[in-house]
């Protein structure tokens, strides 16, 4: 017994130890973070660019083949990409340099494409942001002067007018239009839906100018300029544009909720109004949004439907009117410098607009895939010729989509 | 409901059936039905309005009016043509994608295969690239014109001095006027970036929705980056790609206004690029529009006429390429 | 059922008809139909020319509970379908035969499909409530798009969720979206939806597939207890929720290619336990499907 006890404590001793010794210390966790650039490959990237850049700069005053900073800027990305390459074939593996040269193309490809946004939002609000006061934003052109005392230079009212008047009797028009023709292509259906999505397709890509001489013949000479011609112009732009971007949210709408809706006995046009529709409202509301963006910044179809005026014309549906893009097109050709100055009022008040109506169509948009990642706003009016990649599947919803799938699920029980 | 047996078989007539729609769901269907049936209406009222008005035009020049490199309508004897907006218009377009299909397709494989998700783990960086390229599609075309116009002209006069003195040996290049400004080679340079944002977005629609599976599977096998762009994401999305590009080209074709600031409107055909001059379809309209008198305009909506025709066609071709690429790549 | 129309009618206790009176307000009958028979002579459905069903005979009692099984793609859910008039959404389909709710041919050319749907409403396999709608509105959506009218929302609400076993988890929060809820609480709502327009027959296709186990036993528990006011036909692959739930069940087939038809149906109990033709035996002992 006593040896039992003994050998027991004996026992519990060792167990206290070990136990003792597993206890959990402060374990040092060394996390790896895979990466194929790592910081010494950042250092070589930078060397090969200061280093590329300082044999242009003492060679560059040799040369005299380009000049400015734009000569110097060209004859750089090569030499970079050279020296680039040499380096990681020499450092590492061909297949490396190759990897990294593409690397490169690729991200300088896309800093060239974002530099002239920023270029040109500095230019614009460079030249416009000086010349913006209430004074600008509440007078007309009428009675410019330019010299003596009084000296009236004019202003944007009219032409904001203009282009608010214009784009909200376009969007009236256009918009429940291109509803009822996506709502038609996606949920009514018939022998015709696919010539209407061909027609649909060829709308969206004649251009805008066309539109304004169309506008002209078949309206503008029988009851002459006015503001609502460059509606009627607008409309017919935004058409396409928004039908397109809502059949598409259409047809995200899955098909099961058509299918309940139908159970419940509802007749169609109740499923389109109160499932569909409302299903789909966050993308409707993008492509909606897009649309009046798009008519905003719109010029040349305004040439020949408003005409422009140089005071200010409030009534839409008789006499020229002006619009701030058009406004800014005709005064940048002018010889005086304080005509251009009101181009470059109107172009700053443009941009603000077509970017506040992006914020809004951005904040109140949908398409998020289900990744997570936010849809591109293009991608609602995504102009695909024929039909679009996803159009095979079954799971599209809309009419053919419900009923490929109805026949899938039948077969398949 | 009507159960008949035949005899032979055994087996009942079938009956496809057919309800009958209520008044609301016929008022509905006929609603929608009537705007499908509008826009077809729509696009062929733009063709004849367009051939209506033309017609004094025609009358007057004939078939001569596409190749008169002349422009006027008024006067005894009135002689146009849009010989040189044809040339000119395709001259600024081939320029727009020369500049601009590189540069989207780098920018699309960027944000597609190379752009972190996030940018320090809290700037949502895809997602800014992409607003950032929907934006410049926003931007309306007169304010990219007018950036042309006083920003990007003085710098390119440098550069087209450059190409006239060095590459003048290909005549496209060569400068006889010694005037840089106005040219076409700036004129396509801002229409390509006008189109750049639009073939992205497209380009990176189409990148992105590669199967997963065909990547991870050529990665596995230990396929460098861009060999996986290389074999997997680009035979998929020829198609799409071809179909951004055409889209693109329609884009730069119809560009109107941009063209219209920075060329100086001149009649004569001509390919050098890098001098002052110029003409295109949609710029001879906005520029133009007004002058010449009835017979002016009725000219001018026959150039609106062949542009809109020349549009139309290239949506078709468009189509069919897209669609047989897509019959391959399955 | 003497009519079956689509007169705008009222829910409140009184009928329009004037030739009938509600018993109680909450003992609702429209046009005096409650848990009706459903009785299927002679089906047969084809899509396009392939035959899918084989002269399919099936009466389903009123009040009662009736099960359908039989392996994958032997057509139970087309007859389902077929009872409530949507197989002939799809262009292709066709049928052959009769329907008979309490009497009247559901196909008779001058009954028109929605109102049929009216009357005999559906549960699917995958939850769908209307994500736009609030659940008290997607409970109402029924109402709303046949234009019944009724002064009592709130209670048509109540009872419908409380008979889909919802009331008490959901009557605090009966404004927020109807996608909001979990798996087996939205099956729930969409039989409270379908259940609003009190409905005489309701069609079940494997409302329990997409659930777990314990949304599962709910809906189960839900089944039976709605059965005395409305008839019940489900489709099914669990064989033991067919046991537990149904008071008859029909055996579908459907062989190598062969339209579906049934091989054999009667009392659960009788199916089950001592069913008649081997193929049967089989099927419920598990030995295939």
């Amino acid at each position: 017994m006593a040896e039992t006890i003994e050998q027991l404590e004996q026992e519990e001793a060792c167990l206290e130890a070990d136990a003792e010794s597993e206890a959990p210390e402060q374990i040092k966790i060394n996390r790896i973070r895979p990466r194929e650039f790592k910081p010494s490959d950042v250092a070589v990237l930078l060397l090969t660019l200061a280093s590329s850049f300082s044999i242009l700069w003492i060679v560059f005053s040799q040369l005299t083949l380009l000049n400015g900073a734009l000569g110097f800027v060209v004859l750089w990305i090569p030499l970079f990409l050279g020296l680039y390459w040499f380096v990681n074939r020499q450092l590492f593996t061909r297949q490396v340099a190759i990897d990294r040269l593409i690397s490169s193309v690729v991200t300088l490809g896309a800093g060239i494409m974002m530099l002239p946004l920023v270029l040109l939002t500095i230019f614009v609000f460079e030249r416009g942001l000086p010349l913006l006061s209430w004074h600008a934003l509440t007078s007309t052109q009428q009675g410019v002067t330019f010299t003596g005392k009084h000296t009236n230079l004019g202003g944007v009212e009219h032409a904001i007018v203009g282009t608010l008047e214009q784009v909200a009797i376009a969007a009236v028009i256009g918009i429940p239009a291109a509803i009822l023709t996506a709502i038609f292509i996606n949920e009514v259906g018939g022998r015709f839906t696919k010539s209407v999505r061909v027609i649909v397709t060829a709308m969206s890509g004649t251009p805008a100018i066309v539109a304004g001489v169309f506008i002209y013949s078949i309206w503008v000479t029988r009851f002459s300029y006015s503001g609502f011609a460059g509606s009627l112009a607008l409309a017919v732009i935004l058409l396409p544009t928004v039908t397109r971007g809502t059949e598409e949210v259409l047809k995200i709408v899955h098909n099961d909720l058509r299918e309940a809706s139908i159970a419940l006995a509802a007749p169609q046009w109740r499923t389109v109004w109160s499932v569909v529709l409302p299903t789909a409202r966050s993308g409707l509301i993008t492509s909606t949004m897009l649309g009046i963006a798009v008519s905003i910044g719109e010029t040349a179809p305004l040439i020949m439907t408003i005409f422009g005026n140089q005071v200010m014309n409030a009534n839409p549906f008789s006499g020229p009117q002006m619009a701030l893009s058009l406004l800014a097109y005709k005064q940048i050709k002018l010889p005086i410098q304080s005509q251009i100055d009101l181009g470059y009022t109107a172009a700053l008040v443009l941009f603000i607009m077509v970017f506040a109506v992006f914020v809004l169509a951005r904040l109140f948009g949908s398409g998020r895939r289900s990744s997570g990642a936010r849809r591109s706003l293009l991608s609602f009016v995504r102009w695909t010729p024929g039909s679009s990649l996803e159009d095979e599947a079954a799971d599209q919803g809309g009419v053919e989509g419900l009923q490929k799938s109805l026949e899938k699920e039948e077969l398949d029980q | 409901m009507v159960t008949q047996t035949v005899e032979q078989f055994g087996i009942p007539e079938k009956v496809q059936i057919k309800s009958k729609l209520s008044f609301e769901d016929r008022a509905f269907r006929g609603l929608a039905k009537s705007a499908g049936i509008g826009t077809f209406v729509i696009l062929v009222l733009i063709g004849l309005f367009l051939l209506i008005e033309s017609v004094p035009a025609f009358r007057s020049q004939g078939l001569h009016f596409l190749t008169n490199t002349v422009w006027q309508p008024t006067g005894k004897h009135p002689k146009f043509g849009v010989a040189s907006a044809l040339t000119g218009s395709l001259l600024i377009a081939v320029i727009a994608l020369i500049v601009a299909i590189p540069v989207s397709l780098a920018c699309a494989l960027f944000i597609n295969e190379f752009a972190p998700a996030k940018l320090m783990s809290f700037i949502p960086f895809k997602n800014f690239l992409t607003a950032a390229v929907d934006l410049m599609a926003a931007v309306p075309s007169i304010i990219y014109g007018m950036w042309g116009f006083f920003v990007l002209q003085p710098h390119m006069t440098g550069f087209e001095k450059w190409l006239s003195d060095y590459l003048g040996g290909f005549g496209v290049f060569k400068n006889t006027t010694g005037i840089y400004t106005s040219s076409f080679l700036i004129a396509g340079t801002i229409v390509g970036i006008m189109c750049m944002p639009i073939i992205t977005s497209l380009c990176r629609e189409v990148f992105s929705l590669t199967p997963n599976g065909e990547r991870e599977g050529v990665m596995s096998l230990g396929a460098s980056r861009a060999r996986i762009i290389r074999d997997v994401v680009f035979p998929f999305a020829k198609g799409g790609v071809i179909g951004a590009i055409m889209l693109g080209l329609g884009r730069a074709l119809g560009e109107a206004i941009a063209v219209a600031i920075i060329i100086s409107l001149s009649f004569p055909i001509t390919f050098h690029v890098a001098q002052a001059g110029g003409n295109s379809i949609a710029a001879l309209i906005a520029i133009q529009w007004g002058s010449g008198g009835s017979l002016g305009t009725s000219a001018l909506l026959a150039a609106g006429l062949v542009l809109f025709i020349i549009t139309l066609l290239i949506n078709m071709v468009a189509s069919r390429i897209v669609n047989a690429s897509k019959l391959g790549a399955r | 059922m003497s009519e079956v129309s689509e007169r705008p009618e009222t829910i409140d206790g009184r009928l329009v008809s004037s030739s009938r009176d509600a018993s109680s307000a909450t003992d609702l009958r429209i046009d005096g139909v409650s848990a009706a028979e459903l009785d299927a002579k002679g089906i047969y459905a084809w899509f396009g020319a392939r035959m899918v069903l084989e002269n399919v005979d099936l009466v389903m009692e009123r009040t009662k509970v009736t099960a359908l099984i039989g392996p994958s793609g032997c057509g139970k859910s087309t007859f389902l379908r077929i009872l409530n008039r949507m197989h002939e959404i799809i262009p292709s389909a066709s049928l052959a035969g009769r329907v008979e709710l309490d009497g009247d041919d559901i196909y008779d050319p001058s009954q028109r499909a929605a109102t049929v749907r009216r009357h005999i409403g559906m549960v699917f396999q995958r939850p769908n409530p209307f994500p736009a709608m609030s659940i008290r509105d997607n409970v109402l959506a029924g109402l709303r798009f046949n234009r019944i009218r009724s002064k009592h929302k709130d209670e048509v609400v109540e009872e419908a969720l409380t008979k889909a076993g919802l009331w008490s988890e959901v009557k605090d929060r009966q404004k927020d979206l109807g996608g909001g809820l979990s798996g087996g609480q939205q099956q729930r709502l969409c039989i409270a939806r379908a259940l609003a327009v009190k409905p005489a027959v309701l069609l079940m296709d494997e409302p329990c597939s997409a659930l777990d186990p314990g949304s599962t036993l709910r809906i189960e528990e839900t089944v039976r207890e709605i059965a005395d006011d409305v008839t019940v036909v489900i489709v099914t692959h669990n064989m033991q929720q067919a046991q537990r739930v149904s008071d008859k069940t029909a055996f579908f087939l459907a062989q190598d290619g062969n339209p579906g038809y049934i091989v054999e149906a009667g009392p659960t109990s009788e199916i089950f336990g001592n069913p008649v033709d081997p193929r049967t035996a089989d099927y419920v002992q598990g030995r295939f499907g």
